[in-house]
């Protein structure tokens, strides 16, 4: 062993960065995007891409180069879950923890993986090679077991997959699909042959994927004046996709009369709830429309600039939305004077996040995309008032832009004519979980559980989770309700679960996830997201009394009132909503005395018979 | 009518929280009257002989001892009060609590800058075994009312005694009230 | 608005406010106290703590970042946030290591006052025991991360006040710290009079050799609570009644 920088041993083979090699990395990424603060992303993903990590020294050697405190860029890195501050295996090997990668033999993968480099889950190969961790979602419901291995997509795995798998990435050392980061040549290796994300588009509609000419929402835009595009889009009573069906025309007016010296439009392809993937096919299927969607928004916003936040999970993306953004280049479909507009100029960045499921979160990918940590900011302001570098700022959803594209090609009447009186148009719904066949499905808005269910051909559905970790835990009781903004609004993850699965483990797995990904900024969330964890496991470990339901529900409660953002005031869903949905799952485990110790005696005792190496002193009474 | 039982325990304290009953001075006098003392240090009475009516603990549980009079304490008080930041929360001896049990023996018994000659975890059979951490007393039985106060002073614990003692609901007034 | 001073009620008071006034700001300077942990008059504030949360117009909002507003209604003092308050204290209780009987910020730190205040007799919740790091290289100044609430007050007056952004926030969810900028905290440019020294609410950022002065007593909050400075400056009774 020998020390690192601040102190803690690393492991010999890896190989510690040395000064040069730092300051080349440091400089390059630099180069790449310029002295840029708000880029802290950027520069810290390319320089771990080429140290495969950020010791002390990088970290101050970036600080120094964008004249910042070293805690502040530590500040940043230390937010998310890629940056490694350590040295990791050269070959990061992740797996989801979801409730649907788990009943689809995650667990078994990810063993044969650590088995096949010889570590435990969570640790580095003797050789530095392979790091094998947990992540919470990799968006490949659709897919499980997936793996992500840095870059690199793996789908549909089985336990017997590994051995070959780290044979191969051995031999061949470097892997093809990395994205291509600024200032970083592309690279070439391996190619696997599960390195392949079905697109699992299983029902096109009539709206999202009907079929028309790249440009054409644009053109179409641009017959009518900015105040026109969004009294169209009023018109169509769009609503937001991602989850909170916030009006897309009344957004986009806020922000369009707020003033400013630029104003900015965002589109959110963070998609990290877990079981949603319908933003990866429409990413992969049809980006043109995700594109003149964003282009219309400029228009209608007078905006220069629009930026697409890619979770890092989707990095895999990069290297074809490149492309297609630097054909719409070609086409005049981007850049100055767009279709021959005179003064239409607007341009697409891609940011690609690093592994936080808050930045989904508007005001949080804000922050991110000014390259500090996720974490979502007080309201008011609103985006649409201070967003942005602090300008006026709209930022919507993937398919909430894919529709605003085809609203422009198709008109508001054509659009109203699908769905309901409050949720006009179709919805995207991934569908994963127990069901033969998962994939995204575009239905009207309206459609029942039931008609779904039967759509999907999940027959005996015990339950179903929609809207992930942060929705609902539905009941059959329930199952004639809609899904539509006015009854069960959703995101679209619609997570399929049989009569064998326990309601009670996948509230538990919600609650670990919301401990992993709670930002930490406020107390309700950060500590409350922990303690619902504690309180559940007691009664799921056969320790809960009547009085410890009462006190998960309270505490419940009070996180969902007390939180800063959405996702600290929805964390406490899947137990509130199962304890009110399935209160028998609840009640098999209660014990009938009034009060039960979180643990027994002889637990608290072990690590003393260990230490010591003998029984308890015999007294009349065991606990 | 017979007078209400009061009975009291040491855990794992330092006999301040009793020290602090004592300090009533000459409430004392009324105290006798009040009630009569069952199994507690002060009348070195071992063994509940029926079911009395306040128990107050000092002190969390550091071992399985403790873990037992507690329990006993609880099957044997209708009232039971957590007195001092010590039963409380585990108080100062809760200290141990941010490192764990091994290396806090081995820092005390092994490797402190005190120790000459290698030295040794005692390890006699009639030592109770240390849990874990040291608990809160609630968090090993059902604590109906607290105490808080390192000690509590004097007249907090007289107010809070005669208060269930006349079957009301204890009340700090806000000077009493104090974690130290 | 084109009026530079409005009116708006906290639990049925009617305070008087002016344009980019906070909710807390205009009702500290009316005397009408609102609970609050991380805010600080001198500092932007962040929104960590939830204690100040509110309910207004019916909407639970935290009123040190809520600007006010005209005919604003805001609901305070009630049981219910009262209790929410209470919980969230006794979860920075379990958070962290907090042995007020060793603190010497015991008698003037906020948090405590507030368990006082809310009536926090116990910690009911788990206690994490969480690991947490001291540093005592400094001369003058000692960082006992035991009892950080994660605030960010320090941070805040470090970075706008004093100019030197010693402070940070390191990780994220239950594992965020307090990081400072060197890997010692006598490598960084702190000096004991800094404002990111003395906006620390409880015993984290002390001062060495200045503990224990004031007698049991006659300490900040030994003979009233928490806020009773604020609400001193209204001459009316100190609560209202309780809106609707
Ligand atoms: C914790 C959290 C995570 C979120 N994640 C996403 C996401 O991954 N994608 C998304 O579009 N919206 C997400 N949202 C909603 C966004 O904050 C925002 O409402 C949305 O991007 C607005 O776009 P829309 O109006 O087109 O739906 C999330 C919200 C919260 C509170
Ligand atoms: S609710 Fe959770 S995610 Fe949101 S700000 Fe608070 S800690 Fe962060
Ligand atoms: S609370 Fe204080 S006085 Fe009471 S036993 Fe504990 S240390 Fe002693
Ligand atoms: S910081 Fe405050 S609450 Fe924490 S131990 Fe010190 S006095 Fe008690
Ligand atoms: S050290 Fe003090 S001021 Fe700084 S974050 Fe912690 S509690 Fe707040
Ligand atoms: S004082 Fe307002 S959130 Fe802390």
């Amino acid at each position: 062993m020998m020390p690192s920088e601040n102190g803690k041993p690393v492991m010999e083979n890896v190989s510690a960065a040395a000064a040069p090699q730092v300051a080349a990395a440091v400089d390059a990424a630099i180069k790449a995007v310029g002295a840029d603060r708000t880029r802290l992303m950027d520069i810290v993903q390319a320089v771990q891409q080429r140290l495969g990590y950020l010791p002390d020294e990088a970290i101050h050697t970036i600080a120094t180069a964008l004249g910042i405190h070293a805690v502040e860029v530590e500040d940043m890195v230390s937010f998310y879950a890629f940056p490694n501050r350590e040295p990791k295996g050269r070959f990061h090997i992740r797996l989801s923890n979801t409730p649907v990668s788990l009943m689809k033999g995650a667990g078994d993968v990810a063993e044969a993986f650590a088995r096949a480099v010889g570590v435990s889950i969570g640790g580095t190969s003797a050789d530095g090679e392979f790091t094998v961790e947990w992540t919470s979602d990799i968006g490949m419901a659709d897919q499980e077991p997936s793996a992500l291995i840095n870059g690199m997509v793996l789908t549909g795995l089985t336990p017997a997959d590994p051995p070959d798998i780290i044979a191969k990435l051995r031999r061949g050392r470097t892997i093809s699909t990395l994205p291509l980061f600024p200032g970083l040549d592309s690279q070439e290796g391996v190619v696997f042959p599960q390195a392949r994300v079905a697109s699992s588009l299983l029902q096109a509609g009539p709206i999202i994927f009907r079929q028309a000419g790249r440009g054409d929402g644009v053109r179409k835009a641009l017959t009518l004046s900015p105040e026109g595009v969004i009294q169209e889009i009023t018109k169509a009573k769009l609503r937001g996709r991602g989850g909170a069906g916030f009006p897309t025309g009344l957004k986009w007016k806020l922000c369009r009369q707020s003033p400013g010296d630029a104003h900015h439009v965002i589109c959110n392809a963070d998609e990290g709830e877990p079981g949603t993937f319908k933003d990866r096919v429409l990413l992969t299927e049809i980006p043109d429309v995700v594109f003149d969607g964003m282009t219309i928004a400029g228009y209608a916003l007078g905006a220069r600039h629009g930026y697409v936040y890619l979770r890092g999970e989707y990095a895999y993306l990069w290297n074809s939305l490149q492309a297609v953004l630097q054909n719409r280049r070609r086409l005049g479909l981007l850049g100055p004077n767009i279709c021959g507009r005179e003064g239409f100029d607007f341009d697409i960045r891609i940011q690609l996040g690093a592994g936080a499921y808050v930045c989904g979160e508007e005001s949080a990918l804000i922050e991110s995309l000014e390259g500090k940590r996720g974490s979502p900011r007080d309201r008011p302001p609103f985006p649409t008032d201070r967003g942005y570098l602090q300008q006026p700022t709209a930022v919507n959803n993937v398919e909430t832009l894919t529709c605003v594209a085809r609203i422009m090609e198709k008109g508001n009447e054509w659009f109203t004519g699908y769905g309901t009186a409050e949720s006009t148009g179709t919805k995207l719904m991934s569908v994963s979980g127990d069901c033969p066949h998962p994939g995204v499905y575009e239905v009207p808005f309206g459609i029942t559980v039931n008609e779904f269910l039967d759509l999907i051909g999940a027959l005996d559905a015990a339950f179903v989770q929609i809207s992930g970790p942060s929705g609902q835990c539905v009941a059959p009781k329930d199952f004639g309700r809609r899904i539509a903004f006015e009854d069960i609004s959703t995101g679209g993850s619609f997570m399929v679960f049989g009569a064998d699965r326990d309601v009670l483990d996948v509230a538990h797995q919600f609650a670990e996830f919301f401990v992993a990904e709670s930002c930490g900024w406020c107390t309700p969330c950060r500590v409350g997201t922990t303690l619902l964890q504690k309180n559940l496991e007691k009664i799921i470990d056969g320790r809960g009394t009547l009085a410890d339901i009462a006190a998960l529900e309270g505490l419940a409660n009070t996180v969902t009132r007390m939180s800063r953002c959405g996702l600290g005031q929805t964390a406490p869903n899947p137990i509130l909503t199962s304890m009110r949905n399935f209160p028998q799952a609840y009640e098999v485990k209660l014990q009938p005395e009034a009060f039960l110790p979180r643990v027994t005696l002889r637990e608290a005792l072990a690590e003393a018979i260990e230490v010591q190496g003998r029984e308890p002193v015999a007294e009349e009474e065991e606990a | 009518m017979a007078k209400p039982k009061l009975a009291t325990c040491s855990l794992a304290g330092c006999f301040g929280c009793h020290m602090s009953l004592l300090d009533i001075d000459e409430r004392l006098v009324e105290l006798i009257d009040l009630v009569d003392l069952d199994k507690s240090p002060l009348d070195d009475k071992k063994k509940f002989d029926c079911v009395v009516d306040i128990g107050l603990v000092e002190g969390g549980c550091a071992n399985e001892h403790n873990v037992r009079v507690l329990q006993d304490f609880r099957k044997n008080c209708r009232v039971l009060v957590s007195v001092g930041a010590c039963a409380i929360n585990g108080g100062i001896p809760a200290m141990r609590n941010l490192v764990g049990l091994r290396e806090c023996l081995e820092e005390a018994y092994l490797n402190g800058p005190t120790i000459e000659d290698g030295g040794m975890i005692p390890n006699d059979e009639d030592l109770p075994l240390l849990l874990d951490r040291v608990y809160p007393s609630h968090e090993i039985v059902k604590i109906d009312y607290f105490l808080p106060g390192c000690p509590p002073s004097a007249d907090t614990i007289w107010a809070a005694l005669k208060a269930l003692l006349t079957g009301k609901e204890p009340e700090l007034p806000y000077q009493l009230f104090k974690y130290e | 608005m084109s009026e530079d001073k409005f009116t708006f009620t906290v639990d049925g008071i009617e305070i008087e406010a002016e344009a980019g006034q906070s909710i807390i700001q205009a009702c500290d300077a009316a005397g009408v106290y609102i609970p609050r942990l991380c805010y600080h008059p001198d500092l932007e504030p962040a929104g960590h703590c939830r204690v100040c949360t509110c309910k207004i117009d019916g909407r639970r909002s935290s009123a040190c970042t809520m600007p006010a507003a005209h005919g604003m209604v805001v609901e305070s003092d009630t049981a219910e946030l009262n209790g929410d308050r209470r919980i969230l204290i006794e979860m920075l209780f379990a958070e962290g290591n907090h042995f007020c009987p060793s603190c010497e910020k015991s008698g003037d730190c906020e948090l405590q006052a507030l368990g006082y205040r809310l009536g926090m007799v116990a910690v009911t919740l788990p206690y994490l025991w969480p690991e947490r790091e001291l540093d005592a290289t400094h001369p003058d100044i000692f960082i006992d991360r035991n009892r950080c609430i994660l605030c960010s007050r320090c941070i805040r007056a470090s970075r706008t006040e004093d100019g030197k952004t010693v402070f940070g926030f390191e990780g994220r969810g239950i594992h965020l710290r307090l990081n400072i900028d060197a890997k010692h905290l006598d490598e960084t440019t702190l000096a004991a009079a800094d404002k990111g020294v003395h906006v620390c609410p409880v015993g984290c950022i002390v001062i060495k050799r200045t503990g224990y002065r004031t007698p049991y007593g006659n300490r900040q909050f030994d003979q009233a609570p928490i806020g009773s400075e604020i609400e001193a400056r209204r001459a009316r009774p100190k609560r209202g009644v309780e809106s609707k």
